[in-house]
């Protein structure tokens, strides 16, 4: 036993690898076989991810999830600030700038709603519950967008874990919420067209509530979400801790 | 090579950090301002110069794909890294921010896609597309997109 967990201690990234692995192939098994794909593999596999670091927490009594095991120390080398950072860059490559060009003013008009408006939602109900600084306002704010605007905005701003994992919560969330309810509305909301495909992925934003709802409703209408998505998570780290941060701060000062 | 596009995928990454830092000091903000956006437009305008001079080689897109393949993962293994017990503390907050931004995202998709002319369905460019299709001679292997 004690050389096992050496073995994956010594080889921490590759025990990280393993782990996120078996996770990704469990989750999408249980998107497939128990709920019919009407949830995304991947958004089964954040919220086991969730659930290990709450589990985690619980038993640790640490503050970084399963990174205070030991044997999952490998797991913050795969999840920290480089490798993330490094992967949302490299989707970037699969942007299709003919395309992009396609869904034209339109399109754009709906990725700066899409950064807005959860924004201001976001906001709100951080200043709902009590938050009154700038940073953590900015930061919950940026999670309603989506759960990477969020952390990346925090990490920029130097936001505390706590807020950061509120605001990934809400981001998460928020992709869940997008995964189920798309199939539900998309007779109502007009999603039958690449047109109100990229409006839907420009406004709704997480890539993988996007994917996932529009895999859910039509299959051949992700390409279109996908594509604006792209552009709306770069949007929003762009915009999250700059612009948006002055305006918060400008308005509660500090 | 598939080192090359790792290795153009990391130059434009640290470089969009770098600009970052330096566009957030400029602000006088004391952060990182869009040092992923930028690397991310970095990458998009590297790849349509390589694309015209013909430099785009499958192993240097194969260097750049891979790891945005592993996105999710990697995503996961953040979310596994996080103190989800505080938030969890206080979940209301999460509950309503996330309902709301979403209802008033999907109505507004419902205005906005409603603006101007109607897009074609799917199913009416699938149809013209087999149409075309028919049209021409067969051809193996190509795709009717």
């Amino acid at each position: 036993m004690e050389m096992l967990t050496h073995a994956l201690s010594a080889n921490a990234l590759l025990t990280a690898f393993a782990i996120v692995g078996l996770v990704m192939w469990l989750s999408n098994a249980i998107s497939k076989h128990l709920l019919f794909g009407r949830v995304h593999g991947s958004a089964i596999a954040i919220v086991i991810g969730l659930a290990a670091a709450f589990a985690a927490g619980l038993w640790t009594g640490g503050t970084k999830g399963v990174v205070d095991i030991p044997v999952f120390a490998g797991i913050g080398l795969l999840g920290g600030a480089m490798l993330r950072d490094f992967a949302i860059v490299a989707t970037a490559f699969e942007v299709d700038v003919v395309q992009a060009r396609k869904a034209g003013a339109i399109g754009a008009l709906a990725l700066a709603l899409g950064t807005i408006l959860p924004f201001i939602v976001g906001s709100l109900a951080a200043v709902a519950f009590g938050y009154t600084d700038a940073v953590s306002i900015t930061t919950i704010g940026a999670g309603a967008v989506t759960y990477i605007v969020g952390p990346v905005t925090g990490a920029a701003l130097g936001a505390s874990s706590a807020v950061m994992a509120l605001s990934i919560a809400t981001g998460v969330f928020k992709a869940v919420l997008v995964m189920i309810g798309t199939p539900v509305v998309a007779k109502l909301i007009g999603l039958d067209n690449p047109r109100s495909a990229m409006v839907f992925g420009g406004l709704m934003g997480t890539v993988s509530g996007v994917s996932g709802g529009l895999a859910a409703t039509d299959r051949r209408l992700v390409p279109y979400g996908a594509l604006t998505a792209t552009f709306h998570t770069g949007l929003g780290c762009l915009v999250a801790p700059s612009i948006l941060y002055l305006v918060v701060r400008a308005i509660v000062g500090g | 090579m598939t080192i090359s596009g790792v290795a153009l995928l990391a130059i434009c990454t640290l470089l969009g950090t770098f600009l970052g830092d330096l566009l957030g000091s400029l602000l006088g903000v004391k952060a990182n301002v869009g040092g992923v956006g930028i690397a991310m437009l970095l990458l998009i305008a590297a790849r349509l110069w390589m694309a015209r001079r013909g430099l785009m080689t499958p192993g240097l897109k194969f260097g750049v794909e891979f790891w945005g393949a592993l996105y999710i993962p990697i995503v996961v293994a953040m979310a596994a890294q996080q103190n989800v017990l505080v938030a969890a503390r206080s979940g209301p907050l999460v509950l309503i921010a996330g309902v709301a931004a979403v209802l008033l995202c999907f109505a507004t998709v419902a205005v906005i896609s409603r603006l101007g002319k109607k897009g074609e369905t799917m199913d009416e460019i699938e149809a013209q597309a087999q149409a075309r299709a028919q049209g021409d001679a067969p051809s193996p292997g190509k795709h009717a997109v």
